[in-house]
């Protein structure tokens, strides 16, 4: 399915990004009419994401996070977060709540942060190429919308 | 994005935190905490969290370091006026169950 309206952007690992990369896909977010608590956790999840590309992906240098968001016709938001840093060794291991490498400052929270705010996550790595963080929200399915959801073109 | 105003009376010290708590600013509130933990002998802190409007997991990681900080300092770490997203967070965590907390109820230590 062709998405109905897509952004993607790309920007350096530096901390101080965090808070722009999530603003600016709840930013985006907001044409779907999410509610407060749908567009927390749409911000929560990304800066999850950001943020462990910013901490592990790139442990000692700054490297490039590529976002893209799509929306769908049947409101679905799909996220994804790229980095081509280390990449993880056991993905599955690296999902378990409480499982980190990030030490005392990390409670390894991100990934049940992420799978619990939002519908559906995805992860692909390669250890030494980087990885994939797809996030999907599926936002209100109205069922008779009476508003067409985008009418300019 | 994220303020953090210290209060110090002898061995008691509250930490206010307000705004955006991400990775970024949580190595700054950290510091900021930890520097006046160490300048003086606490050994009551209070972490206040009315004034936060975003928290990541990165909040979890600070409530826990501190506690651990605390606890080998011989301290004790209470947090309060946690907002919905805020409880949210830490029942996910789980983190209720080891770190004293006070709710939404008017504190007596600050
Ligand atoms: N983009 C990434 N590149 C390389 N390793 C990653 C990446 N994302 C996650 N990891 C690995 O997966 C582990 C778990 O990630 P998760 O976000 O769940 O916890 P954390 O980042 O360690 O702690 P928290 O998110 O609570 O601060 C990380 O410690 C790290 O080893
Ligand atoms: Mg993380």
């Amino acid at each position: 399915m062709k998405p109905v309206n897509y952004v993607k952007f790309t920007f350096l690992s530096r901390s101080i990004n965090e808070s722009f990369a999530r603003g600016a896909i709840a930013a985006f977010a907001a044409q779907l009419d999410p509610t407060v608590e749908q567009l927390a956790d749409i911000k929560t999840a990304v800066s999850e994401a950001v943020t462990n590309c910013i901490v592990h992906a790139y442990p000692a240098d700054v490297g490039q996070i590529q976002i893209t968001a799509a929306v769908y016709e049947n409101e679905r938001l799909v996220i994804t977060i790229t980095d081509k840093g280390v990449g993880i060794a056991d993905v599955e291991a690296a999902r378990q709540p409480m499982f980190t490498t990030g030490g005392a400052e990390r409670a390894g929270l991100g990934f049940a942060v992420m799978e619990s705010f939002m519908d559906n996550v995805k992860v692909r790595s390669k250890l030494g190429k980087g990885t994939r963080v797809t996030l999907i929200k599926q936002l209100h399915m109205r069922e008779h919308t009476s508003r067409p959801l985008f009418c300019a073109a | 994005m994220a303020d953090v105003k210290i209060e110090r009376k002898d061995s008691v010290m509250c930490a206010y935190v307000s705004g955006e708590i991400d990775h970024h600013s949580a190595a700054e509130i950290r510091e900021t905490i930890d520097r006046a933990l160490i300048a003086k002998d606490i050994n009551l802190l209070t972490m206040d969290f009315g004034g936060v409007t975003f928290m990541d997991s990165s909040g979890v990681g600070l409530i826990l370091g501190r506690y651990k900080l605390l606890s080998a300092l011989g301290g004790r770490l209470v947090i309060q006026g946690t907002p919905p997203s805020v409880n949210r967070m830490l029942k996910l965590a789980g983190i209720t169950k080891i770190i004293e907390f006070k709710g939404e109820t008017a504190d007596e230590t600050c």
